[in-house]
């Protein structure tokens, strides 16, 4: 898809789940707009929507109505305007989980160099660019390293690299920092903010987290199923 | 792009390997079953060619002496051997007894055979050490299975032979060594009563009226020593000549002779369409049951390696990994087993067939069609792993 690179826009988005009588709406019109290099916080209480939102920006679950546009290209449109939903994730859409959630059988550069294997790149040329992007997360030393002899800091910085690899227009960050203390939190946010400028990357981090929320510059609070914007502390780390 | 399947197999390999030697174990247990029929039949046809015969004269409506009891009085191979087209023929006889070696019992089947001419139809073809029976009486030629070596004596009934001879694959259809003798030694023995038998046998006689006339002395020990003597054998084995074919010579003997005759092509289907049928039917069963506990461990590994990989494959679906790429690694996963417990069941077959006390052939042409069979239940079985990594939602990934 081409000249994705202008962020996430995304009008009135709907999600009900069931129909009739026992219908939920989880969505009730969310609006949001996220820019290349900017990092905004999505934050909200339990059952407020958060993970419904971020499934249909993940296109994973399919909105009920509204519409997502990504750079110039509408996604969706009452219905998806992308065939290929699979290959949308993997060219446009980064992940960050709560758990880094590594593949356990993959060393740390072919966990991060994967994606671009999938997309049809060389072996060569993605260990290479995963390569420069551990270096750049300052994990290389560890890429011959199984998931399971890193640390939980190391692991999480192995994900971030994995959703950076293929230089995706937006990355969807669900409570990354959740399982790190204090000090790991914020270098985490620092990383993705560092990440979000080199590559014009537009990120969105879901968070429960206090320690975190103040570095945002701009905040969406969801509740109820909508979102309302306000400016955040933007606090330097 | 790299093998993912292949990586999960080394990063896990205690797990696949083990449970590849267990299913190997299982393969090598199915390979063998495929091994003892073969060797039954390979023990029919070595039985009809140590022979050395071309046809199998036996008592007319009967299926010849390895099927059925066949009894022919000793003399008519004299008249066959007049007969256009048989170059030798030699009164042969079988029976399967229990006897003791070196303080435990081995089952043998004697035969008893000619010996009074070297090459003659049933003996032993070739002998491993010692030398051919060159006496009438009390002499033997042992298959090595049966445990004897030369020199060693062998009591049959109420006589004692010496071993003289080792022979190797001369086996009944049912496997058991043979144990050659001399035919008159092997008469007797087949018939032989105890002598409590004997004097109350003669008792009778003497008691018969018919057979006890005042007025003709020597009938009753005329009768009594034609009731000594066994006079029958079970079976004439038939050279033909050359230039003459098994049925030109077989026909004028079923016609003038009025006996059943058998061609080596006739008597193979007896011994394996007819004497092994049940037995081939039972380890067919035992095969097809093989095959499915097979199919079904595979499934239940591959299932189980497969949930418990049920986030990362929702991970793999969520960065846009194909569906195929996902079957495709649980198929190889699948494959990768099947071929890890192939090699370890040819490996186990192949060490353990030696020590079964039957003769086990493991063929080149069975060991390809298990591979492919266990190829095929592998893939087979990997279907439901499959289908559930396929069923598999991306959302999984993402909490909430």
């Amino acid at each position: 898809m081409a000249d994705m690179h202008m962020g996430i826009t995304i009008e009135g988005l709907r999600k009900r789940y069931g129909s009739g009588d026992t219908a939920v709406d989880a969505l009730k019109g969310v609006d949001m707009q996220v820019s290349p290099g900017e990092v905004v916080g999505l934050v909200g209480p339990s059952g407020s929507g958060k993970s419904t939102l971020l499934k249909c920006l993940g296109a994973v679950i399919e909105p009920t109505a509204g519409r997502m546009t990504l750079g110039k290209n509408t996604i969706y449109d009452e219905q998806w305007k992308i065939p290929d939903l699979g290959a949308l994730r993997r060219d446009n859409i980064g992940f960050v989980f709560q758990a880094p959630y590594l593949i356990p059988f993959l060393d740390v550069i072919d966990n991060v160099a994967l994606i671009l294997m999938l997309a049809g790149h060389s072996n060569a040329e993605s260990r290479k660019r995963a390569l420069e992007l551990l270096e750049a997360l300052d994990v290389a030393h560890r890429a011959k390293a199984m998931p399971s002899q890193l640390s939980g800091g190391e692991q999480q910085r192995v994900s971030i690299a994995r959703a950076l690899v293929n230089r995706p227009p937006v990355i969807l960050a669900d409570e990354p920092t959740a399982p790190l203390d204090s000090e790991r939190a914020l270098a985490v946010i620092k990383i993705l903010n560092q990440m979000a400028k080199q590559y014009e990357t537009a990120i969105i981090v879901v968070t429960h987290d206090e320690k975190i929320i103040p570095t945002f510059k701009r905040i969406y609070h969801i509740r109820d199923g909508r979102t309302e914007e306000e400016p955040g502390e933007g606090r330097e780390i | 792009m790299i093998s993912l399947a292949g990586r999960d197999i080394v990063h896990s390999w205690g797990k696949f390997v083990f449970t590849g030697i267990g299913l190997g174990l299982l393969i090598g247990v199915t390979l063998t079953m495929a091994g003892v029929y073969r060797g039954m039949v390979d023990d029919a046809r070595t039985l009809l060619n140590n022979s050395g015969a071309d046809l199998w004269v036996v008592q007319q409506g009967t299926l010849g002496p390895y099927a059925e009891a066949s009894s022919l009085y000793d003399d008519e191979y004299r008249g066959i051997l007049s007969m256009a087209g048989v170059e030798q023929a030699a009164n042969v006889t079988y029976l399967t007894s229990q006897i003791s070696q070196d303080g435990h019992d081995v089952r043998v089947m004697v035969v008893g055979i000619e010996t009074s001419s070297h090459g003659a139809p049933g003996q032993p073809g070739f002998l491993l050490a010692g030398r051919h029976i060159t006496r009438g009486h009390y002499e033997a030629v042992a298959d090595i299975m049966t445990g004897f070596t030369i020199g060693d004596e062998v009591q049959i009934r109420r006589n004692t032979y010496q071993v003289v001879g080792l022979t190797k694959r001369m086996v009944s259809s049912g496997g058991d060594p043979m144990l050659f003798i001399p035919i008159k030694d092997a008469q007797e023995a087949q018939f032989l009563k105890d002598n409590d038998a004997i004097i109350n046998q003669r008792r009778r006689t003497a008691a018969n009226p018919a057979f006890n006339q005042p007025g003709v002395p020597g009938l009753l020990e005329a009768v009594i020593a034609s009731q000594s003597v066994n006079p029958f054998v079970n079976a004439i084995l038939v050279q033909i000549k050359p230039g003459y074919t098994a049925e030109e010579v077989a026909e004028p003997i079923r016609r003038w002779k009025r006996f059943q005759v058998y061609t080596r092509v006739q008597m193979e289907t007896i011994l394996i369409e007819k004497l092994i049928k049940t037995a081939a039917k039972q380890i067919a069963m035992f095969l097809v049951i093989l095959a499915i506990v097979s199919a079904a461990i595979v499934a239940f590994i591959i299932y189980t390696l497969t949930i418990g990989k049920i986030r990362e494959i929702a991970v793999l679906k969520l960065i846009g990994t194909k569906s195929r790429t996902i079957a495709s690694m649980i198929l190889q996963q699948a494959i990768g087993l099947g071929m890890i417990g192939f090699v370890v069941g040819k490996i186990a077959a192949t060490f353990w067939a030696p020590i079964f006390p039957k003769y086990i052939l493991l063929e080149p042409a069975d060991t390809v069609t298990g591979f492919v069979l266990i190829m095929l239940i592998c893939v087979l079985a990997s279907l439901i792993a499959i289908h559930a990594a396929l069923k598999v939602d991306p959302a999984e990934a993402i909490g909430g």
